[in-house]
C-alpha cells in the first residue's frame, strides 16, 4: 500500500489523531472538573449589605460574607488612637490604620468603622474581641495570635493581618461588602 | 510465586464453571493453596484485619449512607436521629467511627511491621508503593468522614485543612475554593464531601486488589528477610495462615468490640457535639488521633526558610512525611532485608517508632506548652512622685527620627529618669521623663507569660502615685511543645533520607544463623 511506503504521512496521521484524542480527552474533563467551582447562586451572593445604625460605639458584629465571618466594628476613640499611633510600632506586616479602612473604590474610610475578614490568616480561626488584651484588639484562641485594633497582627503564629473586606459606603449609615 | 495451579473440580458443575469462568480456581489457589513461609509471626496477621476493617467500613457506611442527610442544616441532626432512633443505629454508627480508627491502628502496626523486615524492597517495590498509596486514599476518606457529622470539630477540622491548601504558591487559592465549591465551608462543601467519601472507599478497595495481586506475585516477605527458596520453606494459606489470621483478628475484633460498646467516644472529640459553627471556633482544633503526628510535623514550622514562609513549609513538610514512604525502597540501601540482622538500623527503628508516638502526642498538645519549666523574668522601673517633663520631637526626615530622638532625651532636665519615646507620626514624636520622686525597682519572676503579665498589672496597680512604668521583659529559651515536634521531625526525615541511605553502605549486618540460610528440612542441602 502507498501508506506503507510512506512513513511520514503514516506518523502524521498518528501525531493528529493522538492531538484530537488529547484534545478531547482534555474537553471531556474540564466540565467534570469545573463544576467543583462556585456555582452561580453562590457567586450571586457575593455582596452582603449590613446597616449600621444598630452597632453602638465599641461593638462589633459578625456578618456573613461568602460564607466567611466578617467583623464590623464600630471603634472607639481610644481604638483609634491606639491604631493610628502603632502605624510607626514596629509591626510583622506594615500597614498603615489608614491603608486598611480606606474603601474598595479608593475613597478613605471613616476612622471609626472597620471592616475585616474575620479569619486569622494563621489556619482559619475566628479570633475573639478581648477588651484589655495585651494589644486592645482581637485574640485568636487556636494558636494564640494577638491583633491590635486595627486588626494587625503583633503576637503570635500568623503571618499577615487580619485582610479588610471590600467595601463601600452607599449611605452613611451602610455599606456593601464585595 | 504460586506455581501452577493445583486445583481439581470436584463435582460437574465445577468442572463446567471451570471451562468458562475459573473463579473457583483463582480463589482456590490465593486463599487455600497459596504457599506462606512457614516462619511468619503474628506481625503478618494484620493484612487480614485490614481486609476486615475495609469491609466493616463499606457495609457500615451503605447503611449509615441510608439515613445519613449531607445538608448543613440537617447533617448533624440526622446523626443523632441515626444514633438515638434509627433500629440498631446505636450499633452502626459508632461502629463506623470506631471502625475508622481500628482501621489505623492495624495499618500503622501493619505498616512498621513493613518497615521492621524490609518488606519494601525489591522485589516487592510496587507492593509496597501500593499499600502507601491505599494508606494516602485512607487519609483522605478518613478526612472527609470526619467533616460529614457536622459538628464544630468537622467544621473547623475542614476549614484548617482546606486553608492549609491555601498556603500554595499561585495556584492555592483558586484550588482551596475549588475544593470548598465556594469562599468558606459551606453546603456545597459538604456534599462533595459525601459523594467523595462514598467513592473512595471503593477505589481504596480497588487499589487492595492490586496490592494482593502484587503480593501473591512476589510472594511474602518473612521474618528473616531471606527468601523462601523451595517449597519445603512454606505451608500453604489454609489451614494454617487462615487459622491463625482468624486467632488474632478475633483478638482484635475483641478490642474493637471494647471500644464500641463502652467508650463509643474516647476516640473522638467532645466538641464534635456541638453543632457547627462558622462564626465561633472551639479553644482548640485537634485532628483524630491517627493524624496527630503529621499534624505535629504541620505545627513544627513555625519560621520561615528562606522564600518558603513558615505555613508552606508546613504544608511541605506534611506531605512529604507521607511523600517519602513512596520512595522508601530507593532510600534504604542496605542488601540486608531484615533488621532483625542489622544492629544499628534496629535501634534506630526503635527511635523512630517513639519519634511517631511521640509526634502523635505534639499534635494534640497546645504548641505553645512549655514542657520544661522555665522561669520568667521582668523587671519594672518607676519613679514614686516626681513631674513629667516633655520634649516634642521633629525630625526632618522618618530615616533622621532616631537622631532627633536621642537630641530630644539630651535636652531633657538633668537627672530626668526614664526617657520615654513615643512616636506619633513619620517625623514626629515627644519624648518624656520624670524628674523628681523616688526611683523604685521591681523584680518579678512567674512560671508563664501569663502569670507574669498579671503581676505586672497587679504591681502597677499598686505603684499609683507613678505616673509611668517602664517594663524591661527577659524571655528566656522556652521548651516548649513545638521545639519537641521540630526535633521529632527532623529525626523522622533524618530516619528516611539519612540513615537508612548512610547505614545501608555502612553496617555491619549481623551473620544469618544456618539454621536459615540453610533448609533443615526436605532434601535441599545444597541451597546455600
Amino acid at each position: 500500500m502507498a501508506d506503507d511506503r510512506d512513513p511520514n504521512k503514516r506518523d502524521f496521521i498518528f501525531i493528529a489523531a493522538g492531538a484530537v484524542a488529547a484534545v478531547g480527552a482534555g474537553a471531556t474533563a474540564w466540565p467534570f472538573i469545573d463544576q467543583m467551582n462556585p456555582a452561580a447562586d453562590t457567586r450571586a451572593l457575593s455582596t452582603t449589605e449590613v446597616d449600621l445604625t444598630a452597632i453602638e460605639i465599641g461593638q462589633q458584629i459578625k456578618v456573613m460574607w461568602q460564607g466567611k465571618p466578617v467583623f464590623v466594628r464600630h471603634r472607639t476613640a481610644n481604638e483609634i488612637a491606639a491604631a493610628q499611633r502603632d502605624d510607626y510600632a514596629s509591626l510583622k506586616d506594615p500597614q498603615k490604620d489608614a491603608e486598611r479602612i480606606a474603601q474598595d473604590d479608593g475613597q478613605p474610610g471613616r476612622a471609626e468603622w472597620l471592616i475585616l475578614q474575620a479569619n486569622c490568616t494563621h489556619l482559619g480561626c475566628v479570633p475573639t474581641f478581648v477588651q484589655g488584651s495585651s494589644f486592645g484588639g482581637w485574640f485568636c484562641p487556636c494558636h494564640g495570635s494577638d491583633y491590635d485594633t486595627s486588626g494587625r497582627i503583633r503576637r503570635g503564629p500568623a503571618p499577615a493581618n487580619l485582610p479588610p473586606a471590600p467595601y463601600v459606603f452607599l449611605t452613611d449609615t451602610s455599606v456593601r461588602i464585595g | 510465586m504460586s506455581g501452577p495451579s493445583t486445583y481439581e473440580p470436584k463435582s460437574g458443575f465445577t468442572r463446567w464453571l471451570d471451562k468458562r469462568l475459573p473463579i473457583l480456581r483463582l480463589s482456590h489457589d490465593s486463599f487455600v493453596a497459596y504457599p506462606t513461609p512457614r516462619n511468619l509471626n503474628y506481625w503478618w496477621t494484620f493484612g487480614s484485619m485490614l481486609s476486615l476493617c475495609l469491609v466493616v467500613q463499606i457495609v457500615s457506611g451503605v447503611v449509615l449512607a441510608m439515613h445519613y442527610i449531607p445538608h448543613i442544616d440537617f447533617a448533624f441532626d440526622s446523626v443523632q436521629r441515626i444514633k438515638r432512633d434509627v433500629p440498631y443505629g446505636w450499633l452502626i454508627q459508632p461502629m463506623h467511627a470506631v471502625g475508622a480508627s481500628m482501621f489505623f491502628l492495624a495499618v500503622y502496626v501493619h505498616m512498621f511491621r513493613g518497615l521492621y523486615y524490609g518488606s519494601y524492597k525489591a522485589p516487592r517495590e510496587v507492593l509496597w508503593i501500593l499499600g502507601c498509596l491505599i494508606y494516602a486514599l485512607m487519609v483522605v476518606t478518613a478526612f472527609l468522614g470526619y467533616s460529614l457529622p457536622w459538628g464544630q470539630m468537622s467544621f473547623w477540622a475542614a476549614t484548617v485543612i482546606t486553608n492549609i491548601l491555601g498556603a500554595l504558591p499561585f495556584v492555592g487559592e483558586s484550588i482551596q475554593v475549588w475544593i470548598r465549591g465556594g469562599g468558606a465551608i459551606d453546603q456545597a462543601t459538604l456534599n462533595r464531601f459525601y459523594s467523595l467519601h462514598y467513592l473512595l472507599p471503593f477505589v481504596i478497595a480497588g487499589v487492595v486488589a492490586l496490592h494482593i495481586w502484587a503480593l501473591h506475585e512476589v510472594g511474602q516477605n518473612n521474618p528473616t528477610g531471606v527468601e523462601v527458596k523451595s517449597k519445603a520453606d512454606t505451608v500453604p494459606f489454609t489451614p494454617h495462615a487462615t487459622i491463625k489470621d482468624l486467632f488474632a483478628t478475633s483478638l482484635f475484633v475483641i478490642l474493637f468490640a471494647v471500644f464500641m460498646f463502652y467508650m463509643p467516644d474516647a476516640l473522638g472529640h467532645a466538641d464534635n457535639y456541638i453543632r457547627a459553627n462558622p462564626l465561633q471556633t472551639p479553644p482548640e482544633i485537634v485532628p483524630e488521633w491517627y493524624l496527630l503526628p503529621f499534624y505535629a510535623v504541620l505545627r513544627a514550622f513555625d519560621f520561615n526558610i528562606g522564600p518558603i514562609d513558615s505555613k508552606l513549609a508546613g504544608v511541605i513538610g506534611m506531605f512529604a512525611s507521607i511523600g517519602v514512604l513512596f520512595v522508601l525502597p530507593w532510600l534504604d540501601t542496605s542488601k540486608v532485608r531484615s533488621m532483625r540482622y542489622r544492629p544499628i538500623a534496629q535501634q534506630c527503628f526503635v527511635i523512630f517508632v517513639a519519634v511517631c508516638i511521640g509526634l502523635g502526642y505534639c499534635g494534640g498538645q497546645n504548641p505553645g506548652k512549655i514542657l520544661v519549666p522555665t522561669t520568667f523574668s521582668a523587671t519594672l522601673n518607676w519613679v514614686e512622685g516626681g513631674q513629667i517633663e516633655q520634649r516634642a520631637i521633629a525630625a526632618d526626615s522618618a530615616g533622621a527620627f532616631d537622631d532627633a530622638a536621642d537630641a530630644a532625651i539630651a535636652s531633657l532636665p538633668e537627672g530626668a529618669a526614664l526617657p520615654a519615646i513615643s512616636r506619633t507620626g513619620e517625623t514626629i514624636g515627644v519624648v518624656r521623663g520624670v524628674v523628681g520622686g523616688a526611683p523604685q525597682v521591681l523584680e518579678l519572676s512567674a512560671a508563664t507569660v501569663d502569670e507574669l503579665e498579671a503581676k505586672i498589672t497587679e504591681a502597677k496597680a499598686g505603684a499609683t502615685a507613678a505616673p509611668y512604668f517602664q517594663v524591661t521583659r527577659t524571655t528566656p529559651f522556652a521548651f516548649t511543645v513545638t521545639r519537641l515536634s521540630q526535633i521529632l521531625t527532623a529525626y523522622y526525615f533524618l530516619f528516611f533520607l539519612v540513615i537508612l541511605p548512610v547505614l545501608g553502605l555502612i553496617e555491619t549486618p549481623r551473620r544469618v544463623p544456618d539454621t536459615i540460610a540453610k533448609p533443615v528440612t526436605g532434601q535441599a542441602q545444597g541451597a546455600s
